[in-house]
């Protein structure tokens, strides 16, 4: 049990708290990089999603592409991009270009299919109805479609979010930033209390945003709160968050 | 950009590596279909178990793997134990999810026209509720393989012993040799999207009774 | 449908004091029973009919224990059904329920030889037997066996579960709203298929329907069951028809119950009138005399077979010459004797000539049937001793069988 006290110790040891490798700093880099790389792909997926769902035109080829990018292991993405982002910036080409590119394709298909899958499944009768009362197609998706799917998207979202959270540490083996940095330099220092710590903040911080990110969740639920439900794996744009840890 | 020589000289290697590979994640989906197998026929029939152990795995979840494997390095060391925990446990929680909702995916008129047969519990289990959780079942295996498959490159920061083909993405990353993290990233990604079609493949052999299905959206813990 | 056609496989069935009560606070529960007795006699259909969570279903299960009653027993060829292994006695009852229930992942035919395997039947004869039911049912099985459920229509998937129900040639068999999915052209031509079986086989059915004229027209016997799974009447449809043992069951029939009525009659019942006829090729004059000495004021004019060409008014008829096929200006609705009265009137009604032709099954002309001889029948049979105590063996079925038959009923396609 000595590992604990250890953690406990460096957990408590004012020096990890301070300068640029210290908890709060490593921390706020992880919590950055993550809602940057978040931003992105939303930007991209959401979008898409959209137009998708709504118009149902090229669907076959959103799904192609997003089962695709769902089989490739986040590791091997890394490293399949290294060769081009190091040519395009050789400094951070080898450090955080990688891990960030592979975060925004890894957060795509789990944004891109929710709000798709989501609008579609939005009960076409409802919408015969709207279209009956003379909405718009533009009314429609804004009034209907979207608020209708919304759990479904957030959902796809949040499943990104965690999964950028936990990918966010693996950029440590590429000399990134982030709260992966004190598993890796404890491996790397023999530094069990350093190591154990990070797992604690880590896995601390993944449970956290997994929470945060429920809650927000079922508040996008049209009857307010409500027991999301629980599907079974279908697709891999529902592997766990920690895949983004692959 | 690529050095044909280093790769040309390092095939055993690669053999060897991608062997290994294949073991890491084999050994983990058998030992995780095993026992969620087991579990699962449990926690389907008595909702208690079904409760506490969806908890656990959805606690499991949120772990990523790189504190998860790095968790085990004090208790396990370097040996490949470390490696297979997490991988079984990852498997694991996403297999138990999927056999559960599986058996119990059998429609109400379907458990109803059974038990008005005549069907035993066990019959029925063996010959209605398992034949209709295969479409799950082989689902949560092929996420699980796929992720697997990746994770198992993860397990290449746990030593030279370890890693499959990881081992070059992780070794070129820290020599900075880009030929040596490709040898290692590209028969990944291609094992990866093997699995996953194979496995796509699979799914509509053996149920040709089935639906096509289309995609699924995003199922949260 | 007349007795002597009944070699009677099925079992009787005897409900004794049977109730089930439920927790009050237990919710979405099916109805409940209160105090049910009854017997159904072996090879009659006997109609549970109620409006929803009266404890029809309810009543269903329980006779294959898929629930068990809490008080009172269920008796199969007076054996009680409490003291028997429960999987033995399910092999032993055919079970077909609204929503099927085939197996998803079993062909048709591994679904129909479902029960013989259940019962370790050798596998040639599971294959040959269920090769056998899908024909009967009206299903080719070189078409159709090895098909997956999800490949067939509705109506057809109820037709593999009748046939999957019957594999084991069960005595009893329990059948819950069974044709309740189907729209009401696949389900008129299901239950005449469906009686038409009963028939031959002869089983003992226990039938729910929600639906009052389903269950006139399949029930040898009618339960009527009210709220709280009470039995308000327990009698052959033209008893419950002509005689409602209440308000409920009144309202229940329906204020048409004279109208239904007409439907369990068959134009056989009546004494047909006479036609005044003549062959193509007869001396008009002759007709001419022969028609004027009957009230009816038109000739039927037929061909060599007897069968009717048409109608000749008599002020049409010439004086001299041969009758000819020009002259019928027009025809009435052929009808059978198996017709029901309520189809025959209906077409009466839309006829320009106001009487029926009733043919034999060649084409030949047997008499005429006119509206007033139906009201006629109509007024006899009210309240009529004849139908309030009816002998089970002389109840005609609601219009059923005739119906196939008969010219009233658009034809038959051949199932497919």
């Amino acid at each position: 049990m000595t590992f604990v006290t250890e953690t406990l110790a460096w957990l408590t040891d004012g020096d990890s708290w301070v300068g640029p490798n210290g908890i709060p700093a490593r921390l706020l880099e992880h919590v950055e990089v993550s809602i940057l790389v978040l931003l992105i792909a939303v930007a991209i997926a959401l979008p898409a999603g959209l137009f998708i769902g709504h118009t149902r035109r090229a669907t076959s080829l959103a799904v192609g592409l997003a089962n695709v990018g769902r089989a490739i292991p986040t590791f091997a993405m890394m490293g399949i991009l290294l060769p081009f982002t190091q040519a395009y910036d050789p400094a951070l080409g080898f450090t955080l270009y990688p891990t960030v590119l592979a975060m925004i394709i890894l957060a795509l298909p789990p944004i891109l299919v929710n709000t798709y899958a989501g609008v579609t499944e939005v009960d076409r009768d409802i919408v015969e109805a709207a279209r009956g009362m003379g909405f718009r197609g533009g009314q429609i998706l804004r009034d209907i479609e979207i608020p209708l799917a919304l759990p479904v998207i957030v959902g796809g979202i949040r499943s990104a979010a965690v999964q950028v959270i936990a990918t966010t540490t693996l950029g440590a083996i590429l000399a990134g930033g982030g709260l992966g940095r004190f598993i890796i330099d404890g491996i790397a220092q023999n530094d069990d209390g350093m190591l154990y710590g990070g797992v604690v903040l880590v896995a601390g911080l993944a449970m956290l945003s997994e929470l945060l990110l429920s809650r927000i969740q079922r508040v996008a639920q049209p009857s307010g709160r409500g027991r999301l439900p629980r599907r079974p794996f279908l697709q891999l744009a529902e592997l766990p968050p920690r895949e983004a840890g692959i | 950009m690529i050095d044909w020589g280093w790769v040309a000289d390092h095939l055993d290697h690669v053999a060897f590596r991608t062997l290994q590979h294949l073991y890491l994640a084999a050994i983990a989906l058998a030992i995780g279909f095993a026992v969620s197998f087991a579990f699962g026929v449990i926690a389907a029939r008595w909702r208690p178990v079904n409760v506490v152990s969806t908890a656990i795995a959805g606690l499991v979840f949120t772990i990523p793997s790189l504190a998860l494997f790095a968790a085990l390095v004090p208790v396990t060391g370097l040996s490949i134990l470390t490696a297979e925990v997490p991988l079984v446990l990852y498997t694991l929680v996403i297999l138990l999810r999927n056999v559960v909702a599986g058996l119990q995916a059998a429609p109400p008129d379907v458990r109803e026209a059974a038990d008005g047969m005549g069907f035993r519990a066990a019959g029925r289990l063996w010959r209605v509720e398992l034949p209709l959780a295969v479409p799950l079942i082989i689902a949560g295996l092929r996420v699980a393989t796929v992720s697997t498959i990746g994770l198992v490159t993860i397990t290449a920061t746990l030593g030279d012993a370890l890693g499959g083909l990881g081992f070059f993405i992780y070794e070129g990353m820290n020599r900075f040799f880009l030929t040596e993290i490709l040898v290692g990233a590209v028969p990944t990604i291609l094992l990866s999207l093997v699995a996953d079609r194979a496995f796509v493949w699979l799914q509509g052999r053996a149920t040709p009774w089935a639906p096509p299905r289309g995609l699924q959206p995003e199922s949260n813990a | 449908m007349s007795a002597p056609a009944r070699h009677a496989s099925g079992a009787t069935v005897d409900f004794e004091h049977v109730s089930k009560q439920y927790d009050a606070h237990a919710k979405g529960t099916p109805g409940a029973v209160n105090d049910l007795s009854f017997h159904v006699p072996a090879g009659r259909i006997c109609v549970l009919v109620g409006p929803s969570g009266c404890g029809k279903t309810t009543s269903l299960k329980m006779v294959n224990r898929l629930i068990e009653p809490t008080a009172g027993r269920i008796l199969i060829d007076g054996v009680d059904t409490a003291g028997r292994d429960v999987t033995e006695l399910r092999r032993g009852i055919g079970y077909v329920i609204q929503q099927v229930g085939l197996f998803p992942h079993q062909t048709i035919a591994q679904n129909v030889a479902t029960v013989p395997r259940l019962l370790g039947w050798p596998a040639a004869r599971q294959r040959e037997r269920a090769e056998e039911l899908l024909a009967l049912v009206g299903l080719d099985p070189g078409r159709y066996r090895n098909r997956y459920p999800r490949q067939l229509s509705g109506g057809e998937r109820q037709r593999v579960g009748v046939a999957r129900a019957l594999a084991a040639d069960p005595p009893i068999m329990l059948m819950d709203e069974p044709f309740g999915a189907v729209d009401p052209i696949v389900r008129e031509r299901l239950q005449n298929e469906f009686l038409r079986l009963q028939e031959d086989l002869a089983k003992t059915i226990l039938f729910v329907t929600h639906d009052i004229d389903e269950a006139i027209k399949m029930g040898d016997l009618v339960a009527v069951m009210q709220l709280g799974g009470k039995l308000e009447q327990f009698a052959p449809p033209a008893e419950i028809l002509a005689n409602p043992a209440s308000e409920f069951v009144a309202r229940f029939v329906g204020a048409d119950r004279g109208l239904k009525r007409l439907s369990l009659s068959r134009v056989s019942e009546l004494d047909l009138r006479p036609a005044v006829i003549a062959r193509v090729g007869d001396a008009s004059a002759e007709a001419r005399r022969r028609s004027a000495t009957d009230p009816f004021p038109y000739l039927l004019l037929v061909d060599e077979s007897r069968r009717p060409i048409g109608w000749i008014a008599d002020a049409a008829i010439p004086s001299e010459g041969r009758l000819d096929e020009r002259l019928a200006h027009s025809m009435s609705p052929l009808i059978n004797r198996r017709t029901t009265l309520k189809d025959a009137l209906s077409m009466l009604l839309d006829a320009d000539v106001q009487a029926g032709i009733v043919v034999d099954r060649t084409g030949a002309v047997l008499g005429l049937v006119t509206a007033d001889m139906i009201a006629e029948r109509m007024r006899e049979t009210a309240g009529d001793a004849r139908f309030a105590a009816v002998d089970l063996e002389t109840i005609e079925r609601a219009g059923a069988i005739g119906a196939i038959e008969g010219a009233a009923q658009p034809s038959e396609p051949a199932p497919t």
